[in-house]
């Protein structure tokens, strides 16, 4: 494969045995693993095209064994790798041969829910859903919620920023998180934020949050947590072209009107979801618009009539609206099983690249000429209304040429996004996987800005290494920084 | 100075670096005389970069250059029945400054966020991307032009609330929502604060999407501008509801129902409810005096508690926001404008305290912003020194030290 991971420092895998030992020390029994069974199981994360077996794995259970791990690891010069649930699709969680894996997936309590201030404190091993699950007897509901939101940790959702289907309304996590306890790379603990809407001094919560366990490792958070809405119900819309289909979204937004969400499907996106799902997805159209709107039934019904008003001109090919809860339920799991439904057919890597909404119509034609271009099937899956796009490249793994052009393709795709305005990850992150890209979308300027912030949070660069920074220039960022290497 | 550009900005700030003078970094300088007085030998206004560089309204999305005037701004939204959600409130009608002349980069540079920051986020949360120039005299970007972006580190959300001490932002991108065609208030009168505190709670746990949850103390709501709402002598507690005309009309029966138990819930229908929340937006009940004027941020439900608490050490005047969670307090003139009390309080409920108005000899000698704990202040110094080693911009704006 085409990234490049740097060869592991032989002075630390040659020490593992004692590293192992002293780490043992530091936190209760079962926390370390260390045989080759147990470490193998930490090897990759979603992106599993890359394995490395890590030095060590540490499942803490507590902030206190995970700052003890940390302060061990600054003062011996070992690199870290902080691990959620391992569901990232860009590498985030990719082990080193020479790092110790720091899992948080044990600290999983709700340690407070305020219905009154709306807030919730959670260690942040929780999963995605069960933030959601804690809080459904108040009526309320965590909103950012990625397609993996049954495994995947909030440790991961802040790692990555993560969206989701509904960030179109409810924003992403840095929109919804109020408060961290943070271990710095020294072991130092602070807390950043807190249960209120603001926090004093520079947004270093923002900095935070995104930073791909760059920065420190977080392990409690208060988030905010929203009234649900009376109800909810989803429409699909079938088009003939992607552009109809654009336009439609375009009309609708511009209309002042904001559904939960938009999602787009093109048509072998919608072959797949459907044969897996069976939610009733119309198969002779070119794109597929699920669109969900909230509120009480007459608010529904409002809604998605100017919806369909609004849809007319650009000649829908089919309209339905969910009648049921069990319909609605179907709908979505055929869209949020989207890349488990396609990686039942064939193997693929999921780009994430986010495009002027404008640019779709035009994007997606170059889109299909770059797969036609290195002889390979793309399906796209797009949140229409924030220009999330993710073309599921499909390829078979077991023939490393057909996943070196897949690479390759996905590369070109990101460039293309770029190139029309957009970026090059909307909601994965860059792990390892789009490192060597970052040049096409910032410039040595803008990457010298951000490294020097990386260097703030972790000096000695011991943090989640070779990842988001390409490897060549990140000098630059020490030397910038004199007072920063304490 | 008013550079016109990046690379202007870029070639001032490095003959500052070598001449050795610092600088005051601006907009129009209408919230000069909010934070610490800056000790700087120039000044740098954006004024010289104006103009919307790009507005997208089926995208959401608009450009502009940092000194563009927000009033401009609003009016290009307006015209297309659009706004910038966050609804920016403005410090200038509280110091002494002209609003009129508010810039949208210093909307950015102080996160101004209004009424509508419980629904809607805060300004840091509709910032997609800027351009700016460090005190290296380095120009670079961050962010983009699209919603989505995690593309590195996050230097947009780090920019904002950073009050030009880390560098001048001179073109902000940022998210853009459409105007609510029907708006109403739900109003309740002469509640303790206690209660109005639980009253706003009460409305922002509905599905109603309650996008203004606010409670004036009688003693300021004397001072509103709305005659009729003026004339009513006691305390308002203010629920505001936004949608489409029968979406309202259905959430303010159901939310009169919910409140009732507070007592007797009057209505402001779509004009008189534009009118309260506009005074709220400019901070209008605060704005003819120069008693010092502190903004707490504290969990909400422990705002009326901490305000409560203040009340043994001082007469204070305060209304409340974001459903309780945002205090702006008047208090008596004293040669530290109640800082060591304040700071006491707040310390003991929980939350942070800003000085925003006091005259420039108190803002110089006591912390105007909250001061902070000792791991989060190493990391905020090494922040301050990643972007601008040298100290050139806007130095003890924010922290006396640094």
């Amino acid at each position: 494969m085409s990234v490049v991971l740097p060869e592991p420092d032989q002075r630390i895998v040659r020490r593992r045995d004692a590293i192992v030992a002293d780490l043992r020390k530091l936190v209760g029994p079962g926390v370390i693993i260390s045989d080759a069974d147990g470490r193998r199981a930490f090897e990759t994360d979603a992106l599993t095209a890359y394995r490395r077996m890590p030095l060590a794995v540490a499942l803490p259970t507590s902030t206190e064994e995970v700052s003890r791990l940390l302060a061990y690891c600054h003062r011996h010069g070992i690199k870290v790798v902080a691990r959620g649930a391992g569901t990232s699709l860009s590498g985030g969680a990719l082990p080193a041969e020479d790092a110790l894996v720091i899992g948080v997936s044990r600290m999983n309590r709700v340690l407070e829910i305020d219905y009154h201030s709306r807030v919730a404190r959670l260690e942040v091993g929780i999963t995605n859903l069960a933030i959601s699950e804690a809080v459904k007897a108040g009526g309320f509901f965590y909103a950012p919620d990625p397609s993996s939101q049954l495994a995947c940790t909030l440790a991961g959702n802040i790692g990555m920023n993560s969206g989701g289907a509904h960030c179109l309304r409810y924003g992403v996590t840095t929109n919804n998180v109020l408060g961290v306890k943070m271990v710095l790379m020294d072991g130092e603990v602070v807390e950043i934020g807190g249960a209120h809407l603001d926090a004093p001094g520079y947004d270093l919560l923002g900095l935070v949050i995104g930073s791909e366990g760059q920065f420190g490792i977080v392990t409690e958070a208060t988030v905010r947590i929203l009234r649900a809405a009376e109800g909810a119900r989803p429409m699909l819309m079938g088009f003939n072209s992607p552009e109809a289909a654009g336009k439609c979204v375009a009309a609708i937004i511009g209309a002042g009107i904001i559904p939960v969400a938009i999602e787009y499907m093109d048509k072998p996106a919608i072959h797949v979801c459907e044969a897996f799902a069976k939610a009733g997805y119309p198969m002779d159209v070119e794109a597929l618009l699920i669109i969900e709107v909230e509120g009480s039934e007459e608010e529904i019904a409002y809604l998605l009539e100017v919806i369909t008003s609004l849809a007319e001109p650009f000649n829908p090919t089919s309209m339905r609206v969910s009648r049921s809860a069990e319909e609605s339920a179907a709908i979505w799991k055929g869209r949020k099983s989207a890349f488990g439904a396609i990686g039942r057919v064939a193997d693929y890597l999921c780009m994430d690249g986010t495009i002027p909404l404008g640019k779709l119509g035009q994007v997606l034609v170059s889109i299909g000429q770059i797969g036609d271009g290195y002889g390979l099937k793309v399906a796209n899956i797009f949140h229409a209304g924030d220009g999330n796009l993710h073309p599921l490249i499909l390829y078979n793994a077991n023939d490393p040429d057909e996943a070196e052009r897949a690479e390759q393709a996905g590369a070109d795709i990101l460039e293309l996004c770029v190139k029309v305005g957009g970026c090059l990850t909307g909601e994965h992150g860059v792990g390892i996987e789009k490192r060597d890209l970052m040049r096409v979308q910032y410039t040595e300027s803008d990457l010298l800005q951000q490294m020097r912030v990386k260097t703030v949070f972790d000096p000695a660069w011991l943090l989640n290494p070779h990842k988001v920074f390409p490897l060549d220039g990140r000098e630059a960022a020490y030397e910038a920084l004199p007072d920063a290497a304490e | 100075m008013r550079p016109i550009d990046d690379r202007e900005c870029a070639r001032v700030f490095l003959d500052a670096l070598a001449e050795g003078t610092a600088l005051d970094l601006r907009g129009s300088g209408s919230k000069a005389a909010a934070g610490r007085p800056i000790l700087a030998q120039a000044s740098v206004s954006t004024r010289g970069m104006r103009g919307v560089t790009l507005y997208e309204p089926t995208e959401m999305v608009m450009s502009a250059r940092a000194g563009t005037l927000l009033t401009q701004i609003e009016q290009d939204l307006a015209n297309r029945r659009q706004m910038l959600a966050f609804e920016p409130v403005d410090l200038a009608n509280v110091c002494g400054g002209d609003a009129k002349e508010t810039t949208i980069g210093s909307v950015f540079a102080t996160n101004a966020s209004g009424a509508r920051r419980i629904l809607a986020g805060a300004a840091r949360d509709h910032l997609l991307g800027l351009n700016g120039v460090n005190g290296r005299g380095e120009i670079f970007k961050a962010g983009g032009r699209v919603m989505k972006n995690v593309t590195g580190v996050d230097l947009c959300r780090g920019l904002s609330g950073s009050w030009g001490t880390l560098a001048l932002i001179t073109q902000v991108t940022f998210k853009v929502m459409p105007v609510p065609a029907e708006t109403c208030s739900l109003v309740l009168l002469g509640l303790a604060d206690e209660f109005a505190v639980q009253a706003l709670s009460a409305s922002l746990g509905t599905p109603y999407e309650v996008s203004g949850a606010a409670h004036v103390q009688g003693s300021l709501v004397k001072r509103l501008w709305h005659e009729g709402l003026r004339e009513q002598g006691e305390a308002i507690t203010a629920i505001r509801l936004e949608n489409f005309p029968k979406s309202i009309a259905y959430r303010k029966e159901r939310l009169k129902e919910a409140l009732k138990v507070y007592g007797e819930v009057y209505e402001l229908e779509h004009d008189n409810s534009l009118a309260f929340w506009g005074e709220i937006g400019q901070l209008s009940p605060l704005q003819d005096s120069t008693a010092p004027l502190w903004r707490i941020s504290t969990k909400p439900t422990l705002g009326a508690k901490l305000v409560a608490a203040l009340g043994t050490y001082m007469q204070c005047h305060a209304y409340y926001d974001w459903g309780g969670g945002l205090i702006w307090v008047e208090v008596p003139a004293t040669s530290d404008a109640g800082a060591a009390d304040i700071r006491r309080v707040v310390a003991m409920h929980g939350g942070h305290a800003t000085l925003i108005r006091a005259p420039a000899e108190v803002r110089g000698a006591v912390d105007v912003f909250q001061p902070l704990e000792p791991g989060v202040e190493a990391i905020t110094r090494r922040l301050k020194a990643a972007f601008d080693p040298h100290g050139l911009l806007n130095p003890g704006r924010m922290y006396a030290q640094f």
